[in-house]
């Protein structure tokens, strides 16, 4: 297993160069730069500062130094944000939209679990409608029209939390974010797992276990429950990493200092090194969460092996 | 040997006509359907219908609530006069309303210009202004007009736009580039899909792992690239996002054209020597046509979304043109003091989601029964 | 040995299901008796409710399905028992294994951990006593290495151990009754045999009553006291059913008749793995050095278990799969020709295939698709003539022209086979390739078939190439037969030779699982 891991994370340098190669370039053949923003700043000026970041180099030399830099695990300073270097960025924002992407899937996971499995054993009673109706809407309305209607509703009607503000990371500030972001990722996770429920409840190994008069409970979490549990983890993988990665709307909205809201800001602003460091970081997070995946698969499902 | 043909043959019923029979069958999904298509004619017809362009600017009726009666109300006409004649530099000595009319005297230390009326008929309450009577040193003068009658139904945004024309025109822009951006990633999603598919071996290999590349990308990294270099042209930014949401297209069509050259049915035309183009064109593309289908009306209302939520982040349709995701962007930075600037964009997206989601699982319903 | 005791008696038994297309009734009033110590068959076809009648009474029906009437267990109305009271019965004194041995078990769990669970519920014992009674169960089901295996997974065993496993499972508690839903049919013939064996003897030994559910009467001669017929959910039709074996023989063309096509040395092997980044890739021989000669009107039975090749082999054979050796058809060499040459060719190749559902394409008429080949090789003619050969080759093969324009879900699984079967005469073929046309079909329908085969074959002098693992059509179609096994051919000659006196080993076995007179004969 140890042998895989390391294999899977050896096959990852690749993509991971194909992903900053394209970047790379795609970012720079847009037009425009990061110090065209300010209106009438010294064409002089600017050429210092374009020389102070070696934009002034070929592109492929600059290609180079980037990836030598990120090889020693240097993402470089931020174009529009002089006083940091990206990885400082990265480190204040992070554990912000970490800690919020990790309760809202933990929230997502364990809410849209359960709702998932009882609509599966009230398949087409009450219940089951119910829990279909919720998960419609949930997934059917996005996050930018849940967030400010919560913030219509829950702030500036009922007053019950303060309104679009971070307090520092308060409890009641969080719940806003958390919950928007939760919302839909419940709504998936109780379709999926109620549709993964069904088909395991109705599988022959089932049948079998009932014929044998094992107990609802075994029967339940036993024998259907773990084979249901596979969609789920193979979902669960990509959305923890775009969760955990920050929501650009969620941190727009609800003014969270997340490294969400820096993609867009940078990508506008031609931060070359901001966005190519969030591009890695998404990237990154997304093979590590697959191999995580990969890894449960294999916890869960004996068939799977990897040697 | 006797004429067999003259037996009149019976006709079938097509795996289309049972469909089509089961669609029918399905109220939620008719009912959307039908919700849709008036969502669509109001939304394309209806702008030229409303008594207000999207474009005109009311500077009296910023910010003023959904009403179904007219404006001004009463109290506003006192508020809108005040406003005029502050503008004549004058003063308002007293008002009162007659026969559908309303008479103004006015007052000021030096002799009122009589072209005082045009600030009457320029504002937007008043209108067909004429001078009823003038003292005779000139400091006095009384006007007449009548009011504008003007209705919001859905009020009006905070520069003074009617929210409900622009709730229209912005469905159209909306609904315009899901269809188009949809049509665009499934053409793409087709082509490659099918191509990857039916060829299979090396090529397909090549082919689906220049797909798990781009997957791995970060998704709204592409879109923002796209805006970037397109920048304020939108027919061909979402022609581009188009370009982009072809991946899940492309996978489902090269599985499904996978398993439709395996099936039994294509092996029998090879047998009888039917060449690649009549396989491709007898079998493998009517077997594909649900699928696509099913997939396409699961496409437009996340090409829906992805345009609302980059124009939420201003970096979709620009103003004076306007999207529902403009709109609600607008209406969340106005919860507190205009929530209808929230309610009823919002209303229109999620409606038109819901309906769009509905007759998607009515479809896939219908092609695919044993998918219950 | 059976007593007069009755254990199980079914009154009335309704099952209906409530379906998208509205109620659908499954078995209608069934009555049913089975004593201490009997084994009772249930016989009938696909469709004819058998199978739900068991399920019913073991409460084991699909959530939209009802069951009304009574199923009484030593008294106690099994269908309005409660859950807790109903489990006592089940897998105690009740049990049930299934026709599907490969998805029967649960893949995530061990052999072991599986057996045990059934011991401990309900004899309530520790695990380690309930480890060691599971040890003996696969012991008493005769599984090599007991200890061993307990801790495998379902997936490294093979579907008759597997099938083992469910038995033992069953067994596990000294049950009074075991009900077998056809647990033999999705295995292959020699290990089915095996199989049954062991249940004649388990129950003999535990003394148990046992109804098994079958569509194949041989089994039922076998090892059934009673018989109970059903038909569309209703009792008996016994007289129809016993008739439906296809009968009749084929006798062998003169050895001067022209050959037709002819494979040697023929070997096809199939690429698993290796790609862009897997690892080498194994090549597997599906089929290895096999010679075919097949005569004007002539009809070779190919039979063998799946997985033999005898499938790849005719496809080869057609050039519908790459392959190596030579092919002669008609007078000339056809290994070398490209798919262009080939194509004019195909009009006089024609093949037949198993599934009367997957072969033919849901979107196209029943006409549309019997005239496809006419579209490639007589592209001139009219489409009005085309309807025209469409009608007539409807009648041909027994089917309504008037039905042409239906679609293929319109027609039932025997009509479909003949649409099959019209495509590849409809272009007047000198060879046609039968790929288990049978396999799929009712008995009764089969023996249709067979017929309809036969006089197709007389009327137009055609060649068939008849694989099937089903021994008695073959019997009954073909002159010549031609064994397989692992890609190789075991034995061949004139079916005399091979049902009656078969030389190698592996025929003996086949033919002894496949007709229980001869077994009994041979023993």
């Amino acid at each position: 297993m140890l042998r895989y891991v390391f294999r899977r994370l050896l096959t990852a340098i690749p993509t991971l160069f194909v992903i900053v190669t394209i970047s790379f370039f795609l970012i720079r053949v847009a037009p425009g730069g990061p110090f065209n923003q300010e209106r009438g700043l010294n064409p002089f000026i600017k050429a210092n500062l374009n020389r102070q970041f070696g934009l002034d180099e070929p592109l492929w030399m600059q290609y180079l130094n980037y990836l030598n830099n990120l090889l020693h695990g240097n993402f470089g300073p931020s174009y529009n944000l002089p006083d940091f270097t990206v990885t400082e960025l990265f480190k204040v924002g992070l554990p912000v939209s970490i800690q919020v992407g990790t309760s809202a899937l933990i929230l997502a996971l364990i809410i849209g679990g359960i709702l998932g499995i009882v609509a599966a054993l009230r398949q087409n009673k009450a219940a089951d409608y119910a829990v279909i109706a919720t998960a419609t809407a949930g997934s059917t309305i996005p996050t930018f029209v849940i967030a400010p209607i919560y913030q219509l509703t829950f702030a500036t009607t009922l007053a019950l939390v303060p309104v679009a503000t971070w307090g520092n990371g308060a409890l009641l500030n969080k719940i806003g974010p958390i919950v928007t972001l939760a919302l839909p990722q419940i709504a998936i996770v109780a379709r999926l797992m109620r549709g993964s429920m069904i088909e395991a409840l109705r599988s022959h190994h089932i049948r079998t276990a009932r014929a044998l008069g094992l107990s609802d409970w075994s029967i339940i979490v036993k024998h259907a429950l773990r084979g249901a549990l596979l969609p789920i983890v193979s979902y669960a993988g990509p959305a923890a990493a775009a969760l955990l990665t920050g929501s650009i709307i969620v941190e727009t909205i609800f003014q969270i200092p997340g490294v969400g809201r820096y993609f867009v800001e940078a990508a506008l602003n031609r931060d070359y090194t901001l966005v190519m460091g969030t591009v890695v970081v998404i990237a990154l997070f997304t093979i590590v969460f697959n191999l995580i995946v990969d890894i449960l698969y294999a916890v869960v499902d004996p068939r799977v092996r990897y040697d | 040997m006797t004429d067999i043909t003259a037996s009149a043959p019976v006709v079938g019923r097509s795996l289309w006509a049972d469909a089509l029979a089961r669609l029918k069958a399905n109220r939620a999904a008719m009912f959307s359907l039908f919700y849709l298509t008036l969502m669509a004619l109001v939304c394309v017809f209806g702008p030229n219908f409303t008594p207000h362009a999207y474009t005109t600017i009311y500077p009296d009726y910023v910010r003023t609530q959904p009403s179904l009666s007219a404006y001004p109300k009463p109290e506003m006409i006192e508020t809108a006069l005040q406003d005029v004649v502050r503008r004549m530099r004058a003063d308002l000595e007293d008002w009162h309303e007659q026969d559908e009319r309303v008479f103004v005297t006015i007052s000021s230390p030096k002799t009122i210009d009589e072209r005082v009326t045009r600030y009457l008929d320029r504002s937007d309450t008043f209108d067909n202004a004429r001078i009823e009577s003038k003292s005779p040193d000139g400091l006095k003068l009384t006007m007449s007009a009548t009011v504008k009658k003007q209705y919001f139904f859905f009020g009006t945004d905070n520069t003074g736009r009617d929210l409900l024309t622009r709730t229209l025109m912005a469905g159209r822009v909306s609904l315009s580039i899901g269809l188009l951006a949809g049509c665009v990633a499934v053409a793409i999603g087709v082509l490659y899909g099918a191509t990857a598919g039916f060829l299979g071996g090396k090529t397909d290999e090549v082919m689906m792992r220049i797909v798990d590349v781009l997957y791995s990308l970060p998704f709204i990294f592409f879109v923002i690239m796209l805006v970037v270099f397109f920048g304020r042209n939108f027919v061909l930014m979402f022609l581009a996002v188009g370009a982009v949401l072809w991946l899940d297209m492309a996978r489902i069509v090269r599985g499904q054209a996978l398993s439709i050259r395996r099936q039994e049915y294509v092996q029998a035309a090879e047998a009888l020597g039917v060449g690649s183009g009549g396989i491709l064109r007898r079998h493998i593309v009517p077997n594909l046509l649900g699928p696509v289908v099913i997939y396409m009306t699961l496409l437009v209302p996340q090409v829906i979304i992805l345009e609302s939520f980059l124009s939420f982040l201003g970096l979709g349709v620009q103003e004076p043109m306007t999207s529902w995701g403009v709109l609600i962007s607008q209406g969340a930075k106005n919860i507190g003091s205009a929530n209808w600037l929230l309610l009823f964009p919002a209303f229109f997206l999620v409606s038109t989601l819901f309906a769009l989601n509905f007759v998607g699982d009515g479809l896939r319903d219908a092609l695919d029964p044993k998918d219950r | 040995m059976a007593s007069d005791e009755t254990i199980l008696s079914v009154e009335g038994l309704h099952v209906r299901f409530h379906t998208l297309d509205g109620i659908v009734d499954a078995v209608k009033g069934i009555n049913m008796h089975v004593k201490a110590g009997e084994t009772v068959a249930v016989v009938g076809e696909s469709g004819s409710g058998k199978s739900q009648t068991m399920m019913a009474a073991m409460r084991l029906l699909a959530s939209n399905g009802e069951a009304t009437g009574t199923v009484a267990y030593r008294g106690a109305n099994l269908l309005t028992l409660t859950k807790a009271e109903l489990n006592e019965v089940r897998g105690r004194k009740i049990t049930m294994i299934f026709q599907e041995p490969m998805t029967s078990l649960d893949p995530l769990y061990t052999i072991g951990n599986q057996l045990m669970e059934p011991i401990m519920r309900h004899r309530n014992v520790g695990a380690e006593e309930a480890r060691r009674e599971a040890i003996k169960m696969l012991k008493l089901v005769r599984i090599p290495e007991p200890e061993r295996r307990m801790k495998s997974y379902p997936y490294e065993m093979s579907g008759g151990h597997r099938q083992r496993v469910m038995i033992a499972m069953a067994i596990a508690n000294d049950p009074d009754l075991f009900l077998a839903d056809e647990p033999s049919t999705a295995l292959d013939v020699t290990i089915q045999a095996e199989i049954l064996n062991l249940m004649a003897d388990l129950r003999k030994r535990l003394g148990m009553s046992m109804i098994f559910i079958t569509h194949d009467l041989n089994i039922v001669k076998r090892i059934a006291d009673r018989v109970y017929v059903m038909r569309l959910g209703e009792h008996p039709y016994t007289k129809a059913l016993l008739a439906a074996e296809p009968t009749g023989h084929k006798d062998p063309v003169p050895k001067t008749t022209p050959t037709m096509l002819a494979g040697t040395d023929m070997r096809v092997t199939f690429k698993v793995g290796g790609g862009l980044l897997a690892g080498e890739p194994i090549y597997l021989k599906a089929v290895d050095r096999v010679s075919v000669t097949l005569k004007r009107g002539q009809t070779i039975g190919i039979v063998g278990e799946s997985g033999s090749g005898k499938s790849t082999l005719a496809r080869a054979l057609l050039k519908l799969l790459p392959s190596e050796g030579s092919i002669h058809f008609d007078g000339r060499h056809i290994e070398k020709l490209d798919p262009q040459a080939m194509r004019p060719l195909r009009k006089q190749l024609q093949i037949v295939f198993q599934d009367p559902f997957g072969s033919l394409s849901p979107r196209l008429t029943a006409g549309q698709i019997v005239t496809e080949g006419l579209l490639v090789h007589e592209p001139s003619i009219s489409s009005r003539e085309r309807d025209r050969r469409a009608a007539q080759a409807f009648t041909e093969v027994g089917l309504d022209p008037a039905n042409r324009n239906r679609y293929p879900h319109e027609f039932s699984g025997g009509q479909r086979q003949r649409i099959a079967i019209a495509r590849a005469i409809i272009l007047k073929p000198k060879v046609v390739v039968l790929d288990e046309p049978t396999s799929a079909l009712d008995r009764q329908v089969q023996k249709q078939i067979v017929e309809l085969l036969r006089d197709l074959q007389k009327a137009h002098n055609l060649s068939y190439l008849f694989i099937s693992h089903d021994l008695a059509v073959v019997r009954a179609m073909a002159d010549h037969i031609m064994v397989m096994k692992d890609g190789r051919m075991v034995e061949q000659g004139s079916p005399e030779q091979i049902f009656d006196h078969p030389h190698e080993d592996y025929t003996k076995r086949l033919m002894a699982a496949a007709f229980v007179d001869h077994a009994e004969a041979s023993a």
